[in-house]
């Protein structure tokens, strides 16, 4: 028979998260617990050199200071910071040369994950830099990418490597103390990607990081460096998974990116952490600090699909400091059950005739929360700044909510800001027109769904937009049929 | 081809259907005519499946075969289509990835593979030609900011692209003008044939010039009081409804 209301929330409610397994590899891991004693391990562990070790210290100590956020429109149970384990790795060694060193049971996993390391070997097209757990396992392409110049690497090897760009790069977008989970990241970051891109040079293949979650009681927070310089161009993909737990995970990521004079970044993300059972018990906190800074003639565009997390809470952000300069932000939110997502960016305007543009498409399903969040400010020497925002908002029967927080702030009277909203429900007569068709229910939702999200789909990369399709009719749709 | 016995149908507990009788043949087109609040729409969304109408009494059957446990897209595959009074708009869905989508499910439903790429192209050149449907417009989004006209034109696309048996065409003329009127019902008339049947819905006679019923029906509250041929639909234009629910009193 045809679907009522009724049955189409259940049948959204049956959705099962199919990266939830978990892989026996032996890691080693800290005990639980937070201090002093523990950033100096992590960062002897990793063999850094003193500068890193006190840049750590000092963020350690201003975080010890500062208090969790609450503005945000979600509400969870406080991780209790000295209950997580700050690092843990697959127990051999962290650095390989080749696939073949690889721990078996890894590959398998990654397998699993549907990325096949063997296969990124022969197709050329992907680069890809694999972060369990919190330390980088495997980076593929290096050779063929240093033709170029091109340095991709775990942050832990650049910290060791290339010093003089990490030191004079980390931290300059997102400081050590600019909010709680950025500081808890700067103390206890155990690994991330590391991308610099020389002057001139457009990277010849997408560069991707993959981030996974493995062991119980672990956090993840994972640093990203990418150096555009001028002239050059990179695109740049993360994916990220975690097992099903009945606890809650931390994750608290940065990523820092820099856009020199005439430089473009493109920065996708498709976030699928485990979002909790249909109860809401469990699930990923992703707790994120994503900020862009482009110089002049530069621009910065995050595409991010965010099906995944308990509760996410994350703002890709662009510092418009050079004339002329272009931040971008597209974005899918999806939430389904009791999933929250206080999500959007900020375009700060510090040059003149800086552009931007926001595009913001909030799904929402079961009793979860959406939010778009985002913040619009026009500084006072930004002359003929423009932003154009648009922030609609999907929504699946009665139980859930979305919600639209602009913030607009314009301190130069030539700047043009327009924002638009809008907020729609998948209705009855829409999923009947379909079967009238002769297309089911599940299938005219995901054609639904997929139309409203076009125009951020359409944006990131070829490969990855089938994918980010198809997770969005598995995150709304179940495992039905 | 359909065949209804006694039907009794209601919504939210409300008698709409009070025992309706009709046949329709393969070949044939049937007019069904009333005043507002008869009960046509329903009747269309019955036999279409829409969930909220509950069948009470009676039956249904579409080439021998019930239909009442059916789903909609169940009854689409066997090849019912309704060409809605008020078609909905799906934002960035775009006409032809709709129809690829509703090809593919219905082949797939009969254990067929997706049309192949060019065949596809070529059926929707070819029924978009028929209703003289510019190409531009089978990439916008299905339904949205289309005129009145453009959305009925854009069903019949659609019953040519689905070649259905049974096309029920619910008030296919309302917010057509003259020219689209005409091209409308020109695309009707060349899909009729010997083995499909068409159910027109309308208030008016003026689409029956065009589209010519080999039978006229009018509906009365829940029923079909009476029935007769392409003339009838004249009597009616001309004398109202009144005169025939003043008979079905007496």
């Amino acid at each position: 028979m045809a679907y009522t209301e009724e049955e189409l929330k259940k049948e959204l409610e049956t959705k099962e998260y199919e990266y939830g397994f978990y892989t026996d590899i032996e890691s080693e891991t800290f005990p639980k617990g937070l201090s002093e004693e523990i950033v100096i391990a992590i960062s002897k562990k990793k063999e850094e050199p003193e500068w890193m070790t006190e840049w750590r210290l000092e963020a350690f100590r201003v975080w010890q200071q500062m208090e969790e956020p609450e503005w945000a429109n979600v509400t969870y149970k406080k991780p209790d910071f000295q209950d997580i384990s700050y690092y843990s790795a697959p127990n051999k060694k962290p650095k390989y040369e080749s696939l073949d060193e690889v721990d078996p049971e890894l590959l398998a996993t990654f397998e699993k994950l549907g990325i096949s390391l063997e296969e990124q070997k022969k197709l050329a097209g992907v680069a890809v830099d694999i972060v369990m757990d919190s330390v980088s396992v495997a980076t593929t392409f290096k050779k063929t990418l240093a033709e170029k110049g091109i340095i991709f690497c775990s942050i832990s090897e650049a910290i060791q490597e290339h010093p003089e760009l990490v030191k004079k790069y980390i931290g300059s977008v997102v400081p050590q103390k600019d909010n709680f989970y950025a500081a808890l990241n700067s103390a206890v970051f155990s690994d991330g990607s590391f991308c610099y891109i020389p002057k001139g040079v457009r990277c010849p293949m997408e560069l991707s990081t993959y981030f996974r979650i493995n062991q119980a009681g672990t956090g993840q927070f994972e640093r990203t460096l990418v150096i555009a310089d001028e002239g050059s161009y990179v695109s740049y993909l993360e994916g990220c998974t975690a097992p099903s737990r009945d606890e809650n995970q931390l994750h608290a990521a940065v990523v820092e990116l820099i856009a020199l004079d005439d430089a473009e970044i493109k920065y996708s993300t498709v976030q699928n952490w485990f979002p909790g059972d249909k109860e809401g018990k469990g699930g990923v906190f992703n707790f994120v600090t994503k900020r862009g800074l482009c110089e002049k003639n530069a621009k910065i565009s995050w595409t991010q699909v965010e099906t995944g997390s308990a509760v996410t809470w994350k703002y890709p952000s662009c510092v418009l400091k050079g004339d002329n300069s272009i931040g971008e932000f597209y974005s899918i939110a999806v939430t389904n059950n009791f999933q929250q997502a206080d999500t959007g960016t900020k375009m700060v305007h510090l040059g003149k005739n800086t552009k931007s543009t926001i595009i913001s498409k909030g799904i929402s399903a079961g009793q979860s929360q959406n939010s778009y969040r985002g913040l619009v400010q026009v500084n006072s020497r930004a002359e003929n700044a423009r932003n154009f925002s648009q922030c609609d908002s999907l929504l699946m029967g009665n139980r859930c909510g979305a919600h639209t927080f602009p913030y607009i702030e314009a301190k130069n009277k030539t700047a043009q800001i327009e924002h638009e909203a809008t907020t729609s429900k998948i209705g009855e007569d829409q999923i009947f027109y379909c079967n009238q068709r002769g297309i089911d229910t599940e299938k005219a939702i995901a054609l639904i769904v997929n139309g409203f999200s076009k125009e951020v789909l359409n944006k990131l990369p070829m490969e990855f937009a089938v994918e980010a399709q198809k997770l969005l009719e598995i995150s709304l749709e179940g495992s039905v049929g | 081809m359909l065949q209804i016995n006694d039907l009794h149908a209601s919504v939210e507990g409300k008698k709409i259907l009070k025992g309706i009788n009709l046949e329709v043949k393969a070949g044939e087109v049937h007019a069904i005519m009333g005043p507002n609040g008869s009960g046509k729409s329903t009747l269309a969304s019955v036999i279409a499946g829409k969930e909220e109408f509950e069948v009470k009494k009676g039956s249904l059957a579409l080439e021998g075969e019930d239909l009442e446990d059916l789903s909609p897209e169940e009854r689409a595959h066997m090849g019912v289509f309704l060409s809605f009074q008020y078609p909905v708009e799906i934002p960035g869905v775009s006409v032809t990835n709709f129809m690829k989508t509703a090809i593919n499910e219905s082949r797939k439903a009969k254990g067929l593979e997706d049309m192949p790429a060019n065949q596809m192209l070529k059926l929707i050149r070819e029924k978009s030609e028929l209703l003289e449907i510019d190409r531009k417009f089978l990439s916008r989004s299905l339904n949205e900011g289309f005129s009145g006209g453009e959305k009925k034109r854009n069903e019949i696309f659609q019953m040519a692209m689905l070649e259905p048996k049974l096309a029920i065409l619910d008030e296919t003329d309302s917010g057509l003008d003259i020219d689209a009127l005409r091209i409308v019902a020109n695309g009707v008339n060349k899909l009729r044939g010997k083995d499909n049947a068409i159910i027109v819905i309308t208030h008016y006679q003026r689409l029956l010039e065009y589209i010519v019923p080999d039978f006229v029906h009018v509906l009365h509250d829940g029923k079909i009081v009476k029935s007769g041929s392409k003339n009838l639909a004249l009597e009616l234009e001309e004398k109202g409804y009144d005169w025939l629910k003043q008979e079905t009193v007496v």
